[in-house]
């Protein structure tokens, strides 16, 4: 359902801009035409599952893989043409750390610092600033390989910050790490926020595009589906709360034929019936009203899940 | 509808800080990406010492003192073009160690770089271009080659190995004979996407074959005539035979030095263009 709005014409104060943007494969369509601003100091994320086209169309924005059709503008340029120029204003996190195993953890930073021209002067007291905002200082003479999965990913966001970035890009950035490390690397980028750093990042975990998103695009397939603030989303697609039921596999599918009425929308899921309603508890009521005997029951404050559910009949993580 | 925002971007001025910060990386990228790749090597110094030093003084003893005392004797210095063996061979030695550095600094690096430990994708991220990337890893190979063939050419001195005053002009000899082949195999790398055993199967299959049949121990001419398309395709043999004409004046005619000069500058060439066309196409996924 894209639905062109206010928000899709011209907006002279965005940073980057994005009209029926398009990037085929031979026959494979991997972004099919989609449309966005983002604004300078905004917090914008992509959202989706895997092979949605977010990674694609991260890597067009940071200049590094050439647009089929479409017009985009990155910082008032033309990737097309501008690549360096564009590239010299971003800090781009990849999905697959990159960093040099050859070379130290401070030497990591030094050397991508002379990437973009900056001189031995600058950048000696700047990568000793970054260890201390990635918390490594300490780790400034280890080898790259030596550090957990959480540090690299620090430390190729503290590389990324090595030319004072104007638009930090991260593309997925804490998956594959254990919670306490995500939420180091959230702390860590909000500050990045706070300090007015515009970031642009892609997610398939909702809890991460609620934490750090001012606003998001639902991307699937390729297009988007949906565009807002996280709470506008889940309030225009889902209801307040979710009531979980499970009544064991085979007889999840009879308990919701039995449950309509009680609530504003049900999902059947393999595991589990989502009911959706703006008071859980009172759905639940009524369930057990109706005599049913749900193994567990669960209510929860509705999220993007259910929004990418609502919008795409599937799961984001599957 | 298009952003209509440029004109308003360049006077407030992020667009016009994204120009200025493009010039640096424009004008300098190619030596940043050296420095980098030196750097890097830096990490190897010991080891790339070890056999700087090592190799020379291994191969010319062996050669031109131990293999040599058995050749001279049997054959008379009249065999090698009126030389003793340790004359005929030194530039050989030269050129094909120069040939060896060449092969390990194009392959695996290479595949290195772009697929196992993923470095020029992140220089590509930041301002640093494709044909940049390439011309950074080939300039610093170049820094290795000719440190190598320099210190080669010293011990070559010491063994009395070159008679002829103009004999230091096969280094950069040895320069061109490494990147000849090296830049065809850069451009092989580039494209390559997964190794399989290739670099080991070229490595097995064609450099040391090349090392062997280029008129670098024996003479090509000893070789039957249905075998001499080895030397001339082989830029070994080019550039051993143009390095013997400048260490102790073997005799060929000019036009044919002048082949040796335009057929290793031509595979340098054509090797260096492809890759850095190769590197672009493989950075823009």
């Amino acid at each position: 359902m894209p639905a062109p709005d206010a928000s899709h014409s011209s907006a002279p104060d965005s940073v980057i801009s994005a009209r029926n943007l398009t990037k085929k494969y031979k026959d494979f369509v991997a972004v099919d035409g989609i449309s966005f601003d983002i604004a300078p100091g905004e917090s914008f994320g992509f959202l989706g599952p895997n092979g949605a086209g977010k990674s694609t169309t991260m890597r067009m924005i940071g200049a590094v893989s050439a647009r089929t059709s479409g017009d985009l503008s990155v910082i008032g340029l033309d990737p097309d043409q501008y690549g360096p120029e564009i590239r010299s204003q971003l800090g781009v996190v990849p999905q697959e750390d990159n960093l040099d195993s050859e070379l130290r953890v401070r030497e990591n930073l030094i050397v991508y610092g002379r990437y973009f021209g900056l001189p031995h002067s600058y950048l000696g007291p700047k990568a000793d600033e970054l260890l201390e905002f990635a918390q490594l200082t300490e780790k400034a003479k280890a080898r790259v390989d030596d550090l957990s999965g959480g540090m690299k990913r620090r430390l190729t966001i503290a590389r990324a910050l090595i030319n004072n970035p104007r638009i930090m890009m991260l593309d997925e950035p804490t998956t594959w790490l254990d919670p306490q490390a995500r939420h180091i690397l959230w702390d860590r980028l909000f500050r990045l926020k706070e300090q007015g750093t515009t970031l642009v990042l892609t997610t398939h975990y909702m809890d991460e595009a609620e934490q750090l998103c001012d606003r998001l695009v639902v991307i699937d397939k390729g297009t988007i589906m949906a565009e807002g603030a996280p709470s506008a989303l889940i309030k225009q697609y889902s209801t307040r709360e979710v009531l979980e039921l499970r009544f064991g596999s085979d007889r999840n599918a009879d308990a919701a034929l039995k449950l309509e009425g009680v609530a504003d929308r049900i999902e059947v899921l393999p595991d589990r019936v989502l009911v959706y309603s703006d008071n859980g508890d009172a759905a639940l009521q009524r369930a057990h009203d109706l005599g049913l005997k749900p193994i567990t029951s669960l209510v929860r404050r509705s999220s993007l899940e259910d929004v990418f559910l609502r919008l795409t009949g599937r799961s984001l993580i599957e | 509808m298009t952003s209509t925002s440029l004109p308003e971007m360049l006077e407030d001025g992020p667009t016009q800080k994204a120009l200025k910060g493009g010039v640096k990386p424009r004008r300098y990228g190619s030596w940043y990406v050296a420095e980098a790749r030196l750097r890097t090597m830096r990490s190897y110094l010991q080891t790339m010492l070890a056999t700087g030093i090592g190799t020379p003084v291994i191969y010319l003893y062996a050669l031109g003192v131990g293999l040599a005392t058995l050749v001279d004797s049997n054959m008379g210095s009249g065999a090698n073009g009126g030389v003793t063996y340790l004359v005929f061979v030194a530039p050989a030695l030269l050129c094909s160690a120069a040939l060896t550095i060449a092969t390990e600094e194009f392959s695996y690096p290479i595949m290195l770089g772009f697929k196992w430990n993923p470095t020029f994708f992140a220089m590509n991220a930041a301002p640093m271009t494709g044909g940049q990337i390439i011309n950074g890893v080939t300039i610093s190979v170049i820094v290795r080659l000719v440190a190598q063939s320099t210190v080669y050419f010293v011990f070559m001195l010491v063994f009395g190995a070159v008679p002829g005053p103009w004999g230091w002009l096969m280094i950069p000899v040895a320069l061109l004979t490494g990147m000849a082949l090296g830049a065809m195999l850069m451009a092989y790398a580039t494209h390559l996407k997964e190794d399989k055993g290739q670099f080991n199967y070229i490595m097995r299959f064609g450099v040391i074959p090349l090392t062997l049949f280029s008129g670098t121990f024996f003479p090509l001419s000893v070789l039957p005539d249905w075998l001499h398309w080895i030397g001339w395709i082989s830029p070994l043999w080019h550039g051993v035979e143009l390095s013997r004409v400048l260490s102790y004046g073997y005799e060929e005619p000019v036009w044919l030095s002048f082949v040796h000069v335009t057929y290793l500058v031509l595979l340098t060439v054509v090797g260096w263009v492809l890759a850095r066309r190769l590197a672009v196409t493989r950075l823009n996924r």
